[in-house]
């Protein structure tokens, strides 16, 4: 499924049809805030999707609008072919808001027996299903204790028991890394990967590109209400302009490389070069003549913070020319 | 009534206890005690009078403050804190959770009422050593007071739906003590002509009728309270409080929840 291959029977997940958002800001004389232009995007199931932009993209308010928190000021959509509001659909949907919050008078394991009855879960698996998601999250010994004792990054893993709990088949993380430390995000990161094993399909918002791209079978850009891109990760970090890497043993940059144009560092004892692709032959020549070891030969990708920066630098320096 | 209703009203009701609101018993215990020792030392042939009057406005009182500050904050707690959105993301309608939030409070100043009333039938004791057949109008009293609490919970949650919490507090309480002196109202209305006759009018019919829902003077005078009176009050406050409550879901069903 990595790298935006999907099967042909794959059926949408989600389908977003010109969703729009404006809110109307002011206290005597109201004007609009468009807080999301027509958005359209469709995601396939069992696919992790990644929904990324800067603070105040409008990640959060499209997320309020397929929970149907939040009603679209114009278009629609679909979850598993049903309408956002449709409590059929919503039996099928797990979701952890941003920095969530619950009602802290609970204990772990009373919360989350909360949360399944009114997902109707029976009452027959609805303890064992308790217990196994508190495991699975790493909270197995406080399910007793009450939720106002809980540090900012349990209360994130409730949020995401919480959103597993009813076995969704799709799980939306509105930033689910936020308040985790490192073991935390590598925890998350390795349960979105195992419900993507489970064949669930996950969307998920964030500002942490390296996530993202460790994660995602495809992301969208979103910046300033605007969706700027959207594709499978591979394709978006693909080469660049015809450029090669050279790394190879030595800590002399030999002239030939130089008449070529690269672009050298040395590190150490090695150096690498990065230069136009068409000169390849030449450089692995000039290396050759030198006898130097040669480490690798790449084609330079772009990762995708640079892809994500140079997507929305126009916007931003547009934004500059105003100000 | 759905499932998903009742679950949100256990909550409900398990948050008011676990918030400490039952506290207010141990004041009510430590008012009642106090007053049957010192109305026993103080009053004489009237003991029974000043029980019944103390303890019922008592019971009112407490239950109306509760109502009122639990009220306002069960549905803007809930958009301040965001709990709601882990709940509305469920296949719960927006309508199963103000009714689950009213049924949870009214469950809570019910049996607070009921343990309150415990106390005012101690104190009674206390004073005369005995029961007469009078004091179950005492019942009816507190069966009142009973639905002045669903009226003032479904005002009160009406103003959480669309208004900051102080806000509605302010307003469910002006509407309680317009409430109070809303025959008054009514008989101002009547003494006027044109356009404030109307006004008045409108008010007086807008505002819930406390009054007739206040037989406490009337009970403790041992005066026995008319079938067609507790029959009117019930079908009154059924009505106004759904009224409420319908409101309370419509404009709750529009909100876009930030």
């Amino acid at each position: 499924m990595k790298g935006g291959q999907f099967s042909p029977a794959a059926m949408t997940a989600i389908d977003i049809l010109g969703l729009e958002k404006t809110y109307s800001v002011g206290f005597w004389r109201k004007k609009p805030k468009c807080a999301l232009k027509p958005l359209h995007l469709s995601v396939e199931e069992g696919e992790i999707f990644g929904f990324l932009g800067p603070n105040g993209a409008g990640k959060t308010t499209t997320l309020k609008m397929l929970m149907g928190l939040v009603y679209p000021t114009a278009g629609s959509a679909k979850i598993l072919g049903m309408e956002i509001n449709d409590p059929h659909m919503k039996a099928q949907i797990g979701f952890l808001p941003e920095q969530p919050y619950f009602y802290d008078y609970l204990t772990a394991c009373e919360l989350l027996n909360y949360y399944g009855q009114l997902s109707g879960v029976a009452p027959k698996d609805r303890e064992r299903k308790v217990r196994e998601v508190l495991e699975r999250v790493g909270l197995p010994d406080v399910m007793r204790v009450q939720l106002r004792k809980f540090s900012k990054g349990m209360l994130q893993r409730v949020g995401i028991a919480q959103a597993i709990l009813h076995d969704p088949r799709i799980v939306f993380f509105d930033e689910p890394m936020s308040g985790l430390d490192p073991m935390g995000r590598r925890e998350v990161r390795d349960l979105m990967e195992e419900l993507k094993h489970e064949g669930k399909t996950v969307f998920f918002s964030t500002h942490i590109l390296s996530d993202a791209e460790a994660l995602c079978d495809r992301v969208a850009i979103i910046h300033l209400g605007e969706l700027r891109s959207v594709g499978a990760v591979a394709d978006l970090t693909s080469s660049v302009e015809g450029k090669i890497e050279l790394i190879w043993h030595g800590n002399k940059i030999p002239a030939a490389m130089k008449a070529l144009g690269a672009d050298c560092h040395v590190t150490g004892d090695t150096i690498r070069a990065v230069l136009l692709e068409g000169n390849q032959d030449a450089a692995l020549e000039a290396l050759r003549r030198e006898q130097l070891r040669i480490i690798s030969l790449i084609p330079v990708r772009t990762s995708l913070e640079e892809y994500f920066v140079r997507k929305l630098q126009p916007s931003r320096a547009a934004a500059g020319v105003t100000q | 009534m759905s499932g998903r209703v009742v679950y949100i009203a256990s909550n409900t009701f398990r948050e008011a206890v676990r918030d400490r609101v039952l506290y207010n018993l141990i004041a009510f215990a430590l008012l009642m005690s106090g007053a049957a020792i010192l109305v026993g030392q103080i009053s004489i042939g009237i003991e029974r009078l000043v029980v019944i009057n103390l303890g019922l406005t008592a019971v009112s009182l407490f239950g109306i403050v509760i109502a009122i500050f639990i009220g306002i904050g069960l549905v803007s707690k809930e958009i301040d804190k965001r709990t709601l959105y882990t709940v509305l993301s469920r296949p719960v309608q927006r309508w199963e959770f103000i009714v689950g939030k009213f049924f949870g409070l009214a469950g809570t100043l019910v049996v607070n009422a009921l343990f309150m009333a415990l106390g005012v039938f101690a104190a009674l004791f206390y004073v005369s050593r005995h029961f007469q057949a009078s004091d179950s109008w005492v019942l009816v009293a507190l069966y009142f007071i009973i639905l002045q609490f669903l009226i003032i919970t479904s005002l009160a949650l009406l103003f959480s739906s669309f208004s900051s919490p102080l806000l509605s507090a302010v307003f469910a309480f002006a509407l309680f003590v317009i409430g109070t002196f809303a025959e008054d109202l009514r008989g101002f209305a009547g003494l006027t002509q044109g356009i404030v006759r109307w006004l008045a009018t409108g008010a007086a019919y807008i505002v819930p009728n406390f009054s007739a829902l206040n037989v406490i003077s009337s009970v403790a005078h041992e005066q026995p309270v008319a079938r067609q009176l507790i029959l009117s009050n019930t079908v009154y406050a059924l009505v106004y409080a759904s009224m409420a409550l319908c409101g309370a879901v419509l404009i709750f069903e529009r909100r876009n929840l930030k």
